[in-house]
């Protein structure tokens, strides 16, 4: 596949680099094109995908002496990272010279003030001199965004900022100017520098805040990101070699020592080790892994030493796969946004106009000095106005909630998921391999004669060795760990449905079920009550029999996981109905679900039947999550309003599930649902706010209190107001970091 | 005579500004392949359309200084993007559904419209 790929070059300086960098790659096989801009220090190049990987493109970029930034992601990611320090150290110096002269200027005409104040500052044009670079150089950025922005027919906070303080300066400027004519009028010369320039200041101080703040609801993709190992050992050509992880591929044998971070994705070749995979996958306790195991990348090497071979690189690995879902979760859209969306995109308007039916009725209504109550009062109102808040109260709270999530192995596809997931009043698991291990295992063996149990289990086995039933590689597994010998069966012969039969040292034995041993007319006896038990605990039972008489039982059952019941109970104590569905018979289905105190079980429901079943439920009106490993189960998990699939081996992108539980922990359900309310209380809360806060504040600003209790609201306490807005919604969404939810 | 002037310069200023913001016309460009789209208070163009089940390239370029447009949020397909200034980023979309997707800037004060057909 042909590939356009630009990347930045790094140690270019003159025009004869551009040449040379375009000739060594233009001679990597498989390059079609390959173009260097000195400008802007960057290489674009065409190529074939199928030959021409990224080492290519950097090998032959540092064979002539330069470096190849290839690795796009970090870089934009340290770019960003530039670019926003930068501007906070801007604004912080806009900040600290606007905060300052607008100190002056209130020194020098606030009321209680102006007596301490020295004479300079009192005067009005020592005071428009002090106020102008605040205008327009600290202000700049409000100027620019007004103009960019009415070129659109769009407006938005900075054009409310913008015409509320050129307002109040442009009439305090002519004041200055022009006091006599001022007093012409009628009216007392008495020039706002003060609220000009303190509200810019105020509001920049605001953006300053609240870009800090903001930087933190996506600290955890940069977390994750940060966890990715820098280098990895690699052994070529039997050398070990430090490479960087970029230049690890598929197939490397990779060794970890002690104490080392796993570079990438990939299974255990020689050695063992226990190892913390908490930071990825939320896994609390450290796993052993020996050969054959899946290790992934990025987690931590504890104890021993070993070597895998890497199965995932780059895109592929597990965490990268996770990167990419938090980040995609964390741009979707939550439904509750869009009534924030609609008002907002109404907002800034319906709020020019009020500004100016404000500066109306007090004109005209207003007693004496009507103009300036007219001019104060619609300020007020223009700088009040707060539509950030409303824009910022649902994406910062869903990026802290999906990237909480992340953090505790839960991982949420999209905000809707996430704001459904808080509705949730029944929760159906599938059975096999979610809440059992899906691994049947040897329970109890039971001997009626001279053999022992040894002695039988190593006959169930010989016989069971050439059958291919789950059941079967229950018992020959078991005869296998205890390291029994196996005899070899002669005349093996599957009865399906029923169990086996063959021959074993001369002696002909049967093995299967109750049917089976009818059919052979072999006498249970005694037995029947001990299998009874047993199938009423869930319990399979298989019976032997040897020339025509029952030697013994083996049961086999599926084993349930150790976080099932913990996780039930967690989700019963928040009212949460539980529901089971299997394939299994009612009696296994009953005794699995008692034990795990379900009260409703689907039992005898084939694979194909499960979507129905959920779509039975939720027409009892019920909101629905399923739960299940996300393979056997996906067309039962689409139809819920919640898919929930457990995670499986490095693989989180689960097609079908809304949640994916990569810590494989079924108390985590419950903890997804907590963390569901607590986002959505969050949202509520902030929208709450900042909803309020304007319908509120608004007519305050306009004045409607006034006639009651001659309250107005100073254009300056409104601009604090206005800041701390939009710093508490953000901050409001913050603090859901701290909140409890395991 | 000051009072009837202010009132009647304030209703047109009213009038004005409703028919300025709100009543404004979307000029829509028709996309086939790719499409730069310039961030500088707002988005050009702001309605674009695609034709469905396509995969179609938005080049942003921001030119706005602004925090407020430092992030272009496409809600309906699952993409928040950072925009350095200055630079191309370019957003790769394949929308199966048609209909009418608005996107925004981060804090949600700038739109652009995407229809699929």
């Amino acid at each position: 596949m042909e590939i356009k790929k630009t990347f930045s070059i790094k140690g270019m300086h003159c025009a004869s680099c551009v040449n040379l960098l375009e000739d060594a790659l233009g001679k990597v096989d498989g390059v079609l094109q390959a173009n260097v801009n000195l400008a802007t220090t960057k290489a674009t190049v065409v190529y074939d995908s199928e030959k021409v990987t990224d080492k290519h493109l950097e090998s032959a970029v540092s064979s002539v002496g330069y470096q190849a930034m290839v690795s796009e992601e970090l870089k934009s990611e340290d770019e960003e990272k530039k670019e926003k320090q930068k501007e906070l150290d801007d604004l912080r110096v806009r900040v600290g010279v606007s905060l300052f002269l607008g100190a002056l200027i209130l020194w020098g005409s606030f009321p209680g003030l102006i007596k301490t104040s020295p004479l300079v500052l009192q005067n009005f044009l020592v005071q428009l001199l002090l106020a102008t670079p605040v205008q327009f150089w600290a202000g700049w950025s409000f100027y620019r965004a007004t103009v960019s922005a009415l070129r659109h027919q769009t407006a938005n906070m900075d054009t409310l900022v913008v015409i509320g303080t050129t307002v109040a300066y442009g009439y305090s400027a002519f004041i200055a100017v022009f006091p006599n004519v001022v007093m012409g009028i009628g009216i007392e010369p008495m020039p706002y520098f003060d609220v000009a320039t303190i509200i810019i200041g105020l509001i920049l101080l605001g953006r300053y805040f609240e870009a800090k703040a903001k930087a933190g609801t996506s600290e955890a993709i940069k977390k994750l990101i940060g966890l990715q190992a820098k280098t990895a050992r690699v052994i070529r050509d039997g050398k070990e070699i430090d490479l960087p992880i970029s230049e690890v591929e598929i197939g490397d044998s990779i060794r970890v020592r002690p104490g080392e971070k796993i570079p990438v994705d990939g299974t255990i070749i020689e050695g063992e080790s226990s190892i913390d995979e908490s930071m990825v996958t939320g896994e609390s306790i450290p796993t052993d892994k020996t050969k054959g195991d899946v290790v992934v990348g990025a987690t931590m090497n504890k104890a021993g030493s070993f070597i895998f071979r890497a199965t995932k690189v780059g895109q592929e690995t597990m965490l990268a796969q996770i990167i990419k879902l938090v980040q995609e979760a964390q741009g979707s859209k939550a439904p509750i946004q869009r009534l924030a969306d609609l008002v907002s995109s109404y907002f800034v308007p319906v709020v020019l106009m009020l500004a100016i039916l404000t500066f109306v009725v007090w004109y005209v209504f207003g007693s004496n000095q009507a103009l300036t109550y007219a001019i104060l009062n619609m300020v007020a109102v223009l700088i009040i106005a707060c539509p950030c808040a409303m824009g910022l109260a649902t994406p910062t709270a869903i990026m802290v909630g999906t990237g909480k999530g992340a953090e505790h192995g839960i991982l949420i596809k999209d905000a809707e998921s996430l704001e459904t997931a808080h509705k949730i009043n029944t929760i159906i698991f599938d059975k096999t391999g979610t809440l059992t291990k899906g691994k049947p295992e040897v329970t109890d063996i039971v001997s009626f004669g001279s053999m022992s149990k040894d002695e039988l289990l190593s006959l169930a086995g010989s016989i069971e060795k050439g059958s291919e039933h789950s059941l079967a590689e229950a018992i020959v597994k078991a005869a296998e760990e205890k390291e029994l010998a196996l005899s070899k069966a002669e005349g093996f012969k599957a009865i399906p449905g029923h169990g086996v039969e063959a021959t074993v040292d001369g002696k002909r034995v049967v093995f299967g079920n109750k049917r089976l041993m009818d059919k052979e007319g072999i006498d249970m006896g005694g037995a029947r009550n001990e299998i009874d038990t047993m199938e009423d605990g869930g319990k399979t039972v298989m019976m032997i029999s040897m020339e025509g008489r029952l030697v013994g039982l083996i049961a086999v059952a599926d084993i349930i996981k150790e976080s099932a019941r913990e996780g039930l109970v967690a989700l019963q104590k928040l009212g949460i109905e539980v529901a089971m569905i299997t394939g299994d018979n009612e009696r296994t289905a009953n005794a699995i679900g008692r034990s795990l105190g379900i009260t409703r079980i689907l039992a005898e429901v084939l694979p194909d039947q499960k979507e129905a079943e959920v779509r039975k439920i939720q027409a009892e009106g019920k909101v629905v999550a399923m739960v299940g490993d996300g393979i056997n189960d996906a067309p039962a998990l689409a139809p819920a309003n919640v898919g929930i699939a457990m995670g499986s081996g490095t693989d989180v992108a689960i097609e079908a599930a809304d949640i994916t539980l990569i810590n494989k922990d079924l108390k985590s359900v419950a903890v997804a649902i907590v963390l569901s309310k607590k986002t959505m209380r969050t949202i509520r809360l902030n929208l709450f706010w900042a909803f309020g806060y304007n319908i509120v504040l608004i007519p305050v600003a306009m004045g409607v209190l006034y006639p009651f209790f001659g309250i107005l609201l100073n254009p300056i306490f409104a601009s604090v107001a206005m800041a701390t807005s939009s710093i508490s919604v953000v901050a409001n969404s913050l603090l859901l970091k701290r909140k409890k939810i395991v | 005579m000051d009072k009837i002037i202010v009132t009647i310069i304030g209703f047109l200023g009213i009038a004005f500004t409703y028919w300025f913001f709100l009543m404004k016309k979307d000029k829509e460009v028709a996309v086939t392949d790719s499409i730069d789209i310039v961030v500088d208070g707002g988005y050009s163009p702001e309605v674009i359309s695609i034709p469905k089940d396509k995969t179609i390239k938005l080049n942003f370029i921001r030119k706005d200084p602004s925090g407020c447009l430092e992030e272009v949020v496409l809600g309906d397909f699952s993409v928040r993007k950072y925009l350095p200034l200055n630079k191309k980023v370019t957003i790769e979309l394949t929308p199966h559904q048609s209909g009418e997707f608005i996107y925004s800037c981060g804090m949600g004060m700038f739109h652009g419209k995407i229809l699929v057909r």
